[in-house]
């Protein structure tokens, strides 16, 4: 019974940790534009389908073909950002709402017709594992966490020892104050796409590893990512991973008390409970959750 | 075919007219619509087939999905705005959950087949004309409703929430019960076409009731020009009327339905690019002002 309970944790962290590398993203972009990227979970599908190719149809080894694949979904989410988004920065406040919702569907509907609704999987060799006590881990499931951990290792680096990272958050306080100090502040907004699609591809493909990839999977995560974000105060970098960790954890122990059926509406009841008791989550301001005055 | 294609429209339009009050009007945005349709369908579509009157089933498909509407706005409305967008798409997706999954009561992906022909003052309503004639009636009331609303004092109100809430707050007035007035009569009218779909369709399954028929609705009332009823339904007549005669290309489904959705989004992000506030803004919104709120 405890060997189950043990198996699910170790399931829920290593899921966790890529739901956290996902949430980085929404929270890099609320923190510099304020608004919710929506499209983001469906960057991360394309990513993961891109390296899914890499390595079946050109043949390249995994690693290579998830660095190629984070590229590319850098130069997607960069894209994006200019097209999409940009021209509506002084708009209405729903107007880049409704364009990034508009923009997710879209880049589902492409998945769709590039690739069609089939699922599809890595079909990675079954390898052996390890068992450390209770805990038994494969060792793709240690590939992926050390591989998650390793990219928050350098996302926190880049953050807090860069120019740019510096850059990023002088943004993030106040976007104005920084443009006038001196901060490009366009250049810093396509960092930020850039860095959270290449991250949110990566986050997927590892995702995909140990799951089915399908078209639909992109607001899937994108919304487990969302619930991350939100547990761990929005806006927050270390509440994003918290947060990942937290709801990747939950769900898999959720399947301990649930039907397996309702593994993923766990994120969403932990999303509304947040909301309703602590909608500035474990980490972010009260400010933040308030109406702009 | 035409009364059938005029039947959908009424009740897309009745869709969009009720999505309208909520996002055009009051500036709320609202992704879990699909739901409370949903909601309304399989409401009336359940108590139809424990043999509750018609009457009473449309009466029960309005009032939950406005119920439903509150729940999901308590918590959410005196936050910042992106917080029930966050809240209404996670609605959206556990309802679609307990459709698919609460198999005892929806029968899950099969759907429920057969939904009984409704029936109001002794008739039956089931020949094509009579349908168009009760979908058109739904349009009535969710037009006279939101025109109702639109000309009060509330609608004043809500109008001036979309514009600035901060004024509204230094009025005097608190923003948070209209903004709740709004989403409920919103999510209650999408509850009547969901009770009309179900009747008409006779068949009810989780498929529409989903993030892409929000966004479709969503394309139609920026087409129509937020805010303005009146669009809303021109939108919903023409985009519909496209959509049929695109279902004659001959392509197979797998491809058409991936291929409409892309067009349908795309067309979204340009028309918010170029005309945020529709081809038909609100008469007021056409000058000047339309850069006012922040």
């Amino acid at each position: 019974m405890f060997e189950l309970f043990a198996q699910l944790l170790v399931t829920g962290i290593v899921v966790g940790g890529s739901y956290a590398l996902l949430a980085v993203g929404y929270t890099l972009v609320y923190g510099v534009l304020g608004f919710i990227n929506f499209a983001h979970g469906d960057v991360a599908m394309i990513g993961a389908y891109a390296t899914l190719l890499l390595t079946t149809g050109a043949g390249l080894p995994l690693p290579a073909a998830t660095l190629g694949a984070m590229a590319a979904a850098a130069v997607l989410g960069v894209g994006i950002e200019r097209v999409a988004y940009r021209p509506l920065r002084r708009a209405h406040r729903l107007a880049p709402l409704i364009s990034a919702i508009a923009v997710s569907l879209a880049l589902e509907s492409a998945a769709l017709l590039l690739w069609g609704a089939d699922i599809r999987t890595f079909r990675l060799p079954v390898t052996a594992g390890w068992q450390l006590g209770p805990f038994f881990v494969t060792r793709v499931q240690l590939v992926v966490l050390a591989t998650a951990l390793a990219a928050m290792v350098g996302l926190q680096l880049l953050l807090t020892r860069t120019a740019l990272g510096k850059a990023i958050r002088a943004t993030a306080d106040n976007l104005p104050v920084a443009a006038v100090v001196g901060v490009d502040v366009n250049r810093v907004i396509a960092a930020v796409f850039a860095l959270g699609s290449a991250l949110a591809a990566l986050a997927a493909t590892l995702l995909a590893l140990e799951a089915n990839l399908h078209p639909t999977v992109g607001i899937l995560m994108g919304l487990k990512a969302f619930a991350a974000v939100v547990l761990g105060g929005i806006g927050s970098v270390p509440g994003a991973l918290v947060g990942g960790f937290a709801i990747g954890i939950a769900e898999n122990l959720g399947v301990w008390y649930l039907p397996t059926v309702w593994k993923d509406a766990i994120a969403y009841a932990i999303l509304v409970v947040v909301l309703l008791f602590r909608p500035h989550g474990l980490f972010g301001t009260r400010e933040a959750a308030e109406p702009k005055l | 075919m035409i009364p059938h294609l005029l039947t959908v429209m009424a009740i897309y339009a009745i869709l969009a007219v009720s999505l309208n009050l909520v996002v055009g009007l009051t500036g709320l945005f609202n992704l879990g619509h699909a739901a409370f349709f949903g909601i309304g369908a399989y409401t009336s579509a359940l108590l139809a087939f424990a043999g509750v009157p018609y009457p009473l089933c449309l009466l029960a498909a309005v009032l939950l999905p406005a119920l439903a509407g509150i729940l999901v706005g308590l918590p959410t409305l005196r936050l910042r705005g992106d917080y029930l967008a966050m809240a209404t798409l996670g609605f959206g997706e556990i309802t679609r959950a307990v459709f698919r999954n609460w198999v005892g009561l929806t029968r899950g992906p099969m759907g429920l087949p057969g939904v009984p022909h409704p029936a109001l003052l002794g008739l039956t309503i089931d020949t094509p004309g009579e349908w168009v004639a009760t979908a058109f009636a739904g349009l009535a009331l969710a037009w006279l409703v939101a025109e109702l609303v639109g000309r009060a004092p509330l609608g004043r109100v809500l109008r001036a929430i979309r514009e600035d809430e901060l004024a509204v707050q230094a009025l005097g007035k608190n923003p948070e019960p209209y903004k709740l007035r709004a989403l409920a009569l919103g999510a209650g009218l999408a509850g009547l076409g969901g009770s009309l779909y179900a009747h008409y369709v006779a068949f009810v399954d989780p498929t529409p009731f989903t993030l892409p028929t929000t966004i479709f609705l969503f394309l139609l009332i920026v087409l129509g020009g937020l805010g303005n009823h009146a669009g809303s339904v021109a939108a919903a007549f023409v985009l519909l009327a496209a959509r049929e005669s695109l279902r004659f290309a001959g392509l197979p489904p797998s491809i058409s339905a991936p291929l409409q959705q892309l067009v349908f989004s795309l067309l979204l992000v340009v028309l918010v690019i170029y005309r945020p506030w529709g081809l038909l803004p609100e008469p007021h919104l056409r000058s000047g002002s339309r850069r006012a709120a922040g």
